[in-house]
């Protein structure tokens, strides 16, 4: 590993641990990997509450602080579900992803930590993953009533819908979005460093380059 | 005693009292914010609390997506908008960390120097409201005017009194004039103790100010572990948890302080631990005083941290160099960290991933108030209704960080 030079919080590097894991969650685990002064395991979705469990009773990892949804709309199964550990007998930190598409359920972990709860709606409603199990699984971040899930990449920054208060109906009423100029999203891919898509022009090119 | 009859009461006979729902907010003054509290009462006691939450979020995760990495940045004043550079200190660490980008020693001096006035900015704050929360006036107003003095200090070394957006990536923005570092020096000598304990005089014995938090929302070990707890909550219930003494960031590891902790797991117990660390705090900064050396205040890597302006004047790569930073900004090398440091309110955490480009490709931010404002039902139930303003009010909760 690379020497730390960073100011983050230093964590000191428990020996053994990814052959440990590797070991006790067998086939569980998909992949493991120790970047960026992190380890981050990849986990057989179905599986996820029986591996928390164990990292949770065996290895002493007993907080969860976080449950982050990320959005990778190229994928089959697009949504990562990523759970932060927090062990503060042994003062270490664990990344553990699975993966999840909109139709496949994540086991949830409530049964293993009970603030799992909101972080799940949380994801739920930013993402639409579904938490199986979950039985308090409504929106929490967004409006009462509203549609769609907001932190997929395919949902516009601006959103759908805007919000005002009528005189006329004398209460706040929704309208689809109107902008008076076009939201501005800058391009900032160099084509010298690998853009990834075709520069005006370069069609003509086609089959005489060739 | 013949033409009299006993008057019946009108709450007994045959009619059955049930339990009854109230709202507490979303405007109420003692919901620290945007609350809206769905409570299950039977008669004063609760039964049951359903927080909503969510009224104040503005989808900040998201705009950082569609922000470089600089421009997100100012982004983070706003959610905790009681103690803003600690929620930048997360993020350009975060940062930081995902490029492996060494920060002058002066500069990790200030940024602990500043953390340390954040937090007791924040606990000015948090003291202050818990007291009037529940019915004291005066310490309130007292501790209002530490927390100018703060402000002050932050406009005077970032132009801003709240949002300072003072960190860089790399650094801070601008070094402070000596001047004011020994302003700084005069104030935890002289101002700072005697404002804060002629008001820490004023509640930490009185009698009505025990009655109403001693033994209220009692939360043991295990709990404080399995909902989630960090900061003061987990170290009321007396786990010695700090992210500054266990995982040190910056030159956290060159400082000398105590971490208070709680004996009995209450309201009044989380109210000590910041009483406590406001001092704590004030030690480390007088540290940070003397210690700090002289030297660059930002990265010299000009990749990420801007030439200043007399060099641009000079040289054309500097020019260069600040046209490119200022217009597409850094790129930050794929891959993924998280990185958690010990904000006033608790653990606050930023989860980035990034693609490789100059915008993250993911930012999840890790509120304190989440965890412990879910633990709200557990914590209240079976208290009567005025504890539940107590119950928050030592929970230490502010929306804009909480809703996001």
């Amino acid at each position: 590993m690379a020497q730390v030079l960073h100011a983050a919080p230093r964590i000191a590097p428990v020996d053994g641990l990814a052959d440990a894991l590797t070991k006790a969650l067998g086939v569980n685990l998909l992949a493991l990997k120790q970047e960026h002064f992190e380890t981050v395991l990849t986990v057989e979705r179905d599986s996820i509450e029986t591996v928390l469990r164990q990292l949770r009773d065996e290895f002493e990892y007993q907080q969860l602080m976080e449950i982050a949804g990320v959005d990778y709309p190229a994928r089959a199964e697009r949504f990562e579900v990523v759970y932060m550990l927090l062990s503060v007998t042994k003062n270490h930190r664990l990344l553990v992803k699975v993966r999840a598409a909109e139709t496949t359920p994540v086991p949830t972990v409530t049964t293993l930590w009970p603030n799992a709860g909101w972080l799940e709606r949380e994801v739920f409603d930013l993402y639409g993953v579904v938490f199986a199990d979950n039985t308090d699984l409504r929106r929490i971040l967004t409006d009462y009533g509203f549609e769609g899930h907001p932190f997929r990449k395919d949902f516009p920054l601006t959103g759908y819908v805007e919000l005002r208060y009528s005189e006329e109906e004398k209460r706040v009423v929704y309208e689809p979005v109107e902008l008076p100029q076009d939201l501005r999203q800058f391009d900032f891919m160099s084509p010298w460093e690998g853009a990834q898509y075709v520069l005006p022009g370069d069609e003509k090119a086609e089959g005489e380059a060739k | 005693m013949s033409g009299l009859t006993l008057e019946q009461s009108p709450t007994t006979g045959d009619e059955v009292i049930t339990n009854y729902t109230i709202n507490f907010g979303p405007q109420h003054p003692a919901a620290h914010g945007v609350l809206r509290m769905v409570m299950e009462l039977d008669g004063e006691t609760i039964e049951r609390i359903d927080p909503h939450v969510g009224l104040l979020h503005r989808g900040t995760e998201k705009l950082i997506e569609h922000k470089t990495y600089l421009q997100a940045l100012p982004y983070f004043d706003r959610l905790d908008y009681c103690s803003p550079l600690a929620m930048e200190h997360s993020y350009v660490l975060a940062i930081e960390k995902l490029l492996n980008l060494e920060v002058p020693l002066r500069a990790q001096y200030l940024r602990v120097l500043f953390a340390e006035l954040t937090r007791i900015c924040n606990h000015m704050m948090n003291i202050g409201s818990h007291i009037m929360d529940v019915g004291a006036m005066t310490p309130n107003l007292w501790l209002f005017e530490i927390r100018e003095d703060c402000l002050n200090f932050f406009e005077r070394a970032s132009g801003a009194r709240m949002h300072s957006a003072w960190y860089r990536p790399g650094g801070v923005h601008q070094d402070v004039p000596l001047k004011l570092l020994t302003d700084i020096a005069d104030w935890l000598d002289t101002r700072l103790p005697e404002l804060f304990e002629d008001a820490m005089s004023l509640f930490v014995d009185n009698r009505i100010f025990k009655q109403r938090n001693v033994d209220i929302a009692k939360v043991s070990k295990e709990d404080a572990l399995a909902w989630g707890f960090s900061g003061p909550m987990i170290r009321a219930a007396g786990i010695p948890w700090d992210i500054r003494k266990s995982q040190p960031y910056d030159v956290y590891d060159r400082m000398d302080f105590e971490v208070p902790v709680g004996t009995n797991s209450d309201c009044y117990d989380r109210m000590m631990v910041r009483v406590e660390e406001v001092r704590q705090s004030a030690r480390i900064m007088k540290q940070c005083l003397q210690q700090m050396p002289d030297g660059p205040i930002a990265s010299t890597d000009r990749k990420v941290s801007p030439p200043k302006r007399g060099e641009m004047k000079q040289s054309m790569e500097a020019l260069i160099h600040h046209f490119k930073l200022y217009t597409e900004g850094f790129h930050v090398p794929a891959g993924e960290v998280y990185v958690a440091t010990e904000s006033p309110k608790g653990e606050f955490g930023v989860y980035l991933v990034s693609d490789g480009s100059n915008k993250p490709y993911r930012c999840k931010i890790r509120p304190t108030a989440f965890s412990h404002l879910q633990a709200m039902d557990f914590m209240s139930k079976g208290h009567m209704l005025p504890d539940a303003t107590a119950i928050l009010g030592a929970m230490d909760i502010v929306f804009g960080e909480c809703d996001r």
